[in-house]
């Protein structure tokens, strides 16, 4: 058989706030909790990634002895990018088991690993200096655009933080679980207009960690396998104002494209979808940038409950980045939830999920990952 | 109020913050395929020529988006606009929109501008807009 698979899947044992826990050892508590899952030690681990650390940092705290290693570090679709490296180094046979851990302290910021943009940076000259504050002022600025050129309402991208509360109140572990309404949203605090409160993620601490191994290995496991049928990646720009257009993704396209073509899947065969919402306006650029809906007609897909509980493509279904949790780096908990689906045990879990794809953005729409999960090995 | 972050020129970037200092907008063309950039590099990443040179911008452009901060910053009165503009030579940069009230009703989308020049440091001067007095 060959392929590759994911056989070991968690994220830490709490998920908020978690003041009593330092960035490097929410990693540690990821990656123990999935070799519980996988039914393994550091000592069954030859290969290693993580983003926002170091990678030796992180191998040599968890005891591991990896012969790859994989420090790629494009934001929070870094654990998308890993994904697909783990599967090209075990297809070469660089390595036969990797760990990829994520582990941030995003609301306490205890034992951050520190990243200040240089002020000789693009970002330092030609962004910093007109007020940006972080990615609620820069993520963000795009939108207007495109609710000029495509008639998105403000209503309806309110609506993507009142869907995406459905899901999360299905969920114990969700952050905020109490529904919400178009009018809650448009009445909360306006952040960086046109985006309110509600439109825009958490900020809490937490982490995850996958354990990746060949398709013919993972049957030695106890967890059902969840197959990795294709992968893409993409980057962009690092900062925004230097995105090729304002209402499309060119790194969501290259990325999701890419997976889908490798996975040799149309768009009626995905059954769960993951979009990477740090802000409402992502689902909206998603599913137009992967193809699920043509240019500007997203936001009314969204509006008529076709990504709800109950719609024909269920989307972001954990609660997202907006209700869930989001650490900073939330790319290993959209493809957690991902795992989750297509394993069957997900809190507000979708019926027969064969084929789930999980989208994830970097930086200020600055960089790509997509992973297409199958529950059956790729035919 | 605190000094907004300024940026350091580095050896590739230091003609454009020579050009705001002296009241020019500068940017960047490729001699082999005519291709305007910005922000600066030595070489044109349309088709990667070296053979590229400064030239003096318009300085007019117009509003192709923004965000209005409510959020506290240390160097601006919130609320205050980030804003993209779109140069009249193609490229896009983000600037703030002065004399102008900082509200939806005012900043219009594809509105006019033209560049103005804000003095902050005897090394850095900002490139920012307004709206133009007259037609684009």
């Amino acid at each position: 058989m060959t392929g590759v698979a994911i056989v070991g899947a968690a994220e830490t044992t709490e998920l908020g706030v978690i003041p009593h826990m330092s960035e490097l050892q929410l990693h540690a508590d990821a990656a123990l909790n999935a070799f519980a899952d996988a039914g393994i030690t550091a000592r069954d681990i030859d290969g290693f990634a993580t983003a926002g650390f170091r990678p030796t940092e992180v191998a040599q705290y968890l005891g591991l002895k990896p012969r790859w290693v994989d420090g790629t570090s494009v934001g929070g679709c870094s654990f998308m990018v890993h994904v697909r490296h783990a599967v090209a180094a075990i297809n070469a046979g660089h390595c036969s088991t990797v760990l990829i851990t994520h582990g941030e302290s995003g609301k306490s910021r205890v034992g951050k690993a520190g990243m200040a943009p240089s002020p000789a940076s693009f970002g330092g000259q030609f962004e910093a200096p007109f007020g940006v504050m972080g990615p609620p002022t820069m993520f963000t600025v795009p939108v207007l655009r495109y609710m000029k050129d495509y008639g998105l309402t403000h209503e309806q991208l309110a609506m993507v933080a009142v869907v995406q509360r459905q899901w999360a109140a299905r969920n114990p572990r969700a952050s905020f679980r109490d529904l919400i309404t178009v009018d809650d949203v448009l009445n909360s605090r306006m952040i960086a207009y046109p985006f309110h409160l509600l439109e825009c993620c958490l900020v809490t601490d937490g982490g995850g960690a996958l354990i990746v191994t060949s398709a013919e290995r993972a049957k030695d496991f106890p967890q059902p396998p969840v197959y990795i049928w294709g992968t893409g990646e993409s980057s962009e720009t690092p900062i925004i104002s230097q995105m090729e257009s304002l209402t499309s993704s060119r790194a969501f396209r290259q990325a999701g494209g890419d997976a889908m073509r490798e996975a040799g899947i149309r768009h009626a065969d995905v059954d769960h979808l993951m979009i990477y919402d740090a802000f409402a306006h992502l689902p909206i650029y998603g599913l137009e940038d992967l193809g699920f809906c043509a240019k500007g007609e997203a936001g009314a897909f969204i509006w008529e409950g076709n990504t709800a509980p109950g719609g024909r493509l269920p989307t972001n279904t954990n609660g997202g980045g907006l209700s869930y949790m989001h650490s900073g780096m939330y790319g290993m908990y959209a493809l957690q939830e991902s795992v989750r689906q297509v394993r069957g045990i997900a809190p507000a879990q979708v019926d027969n999920v064969e084929v789930a794809l999980c989208l994830g953005v970097g930086g200020m729409f600055g960089a790509s990952g997509c992973v297409v999960f199958g529950r059956q090995p790729r035919g | 109020m605190a000094q907004r972050p300024l940026p350091r020129p580095t050896p590739e970037t230091d003609h454009f913050w020579a050009g705001t200092r002296d009241g020019e907008l500068r940017l960047q063309k490729c001699h082999a395929c005519s291709h305007v950039y910005f922000p600066p590099r030595p070489f044109c990443p349309e088709c990667s020529s070296r053979d590229v040179h400064v030239f003096r911008a318009s300085g007019r452009g117009t509003l192709e988006s923004y965000v209005i901060n409510h959020r506290p910053h240390p160097a601006w009165t919130a609320p205050y606009a980030i804003a993209l503009v779109k140069l009249a030579e193609g490229p896009r940069m983000m600037s703030n929109i002065v004399d102008c009230p900082q509200t939806p009703e005012a900043l219009v989308l594809d509105m006019p501008l033209e560049v103005v020049f804000d003095k902050q440091t005897d090394e850095i001067t900002l490139p920012l807009f307004r709206p133009a007095g007259g037609a684009p």
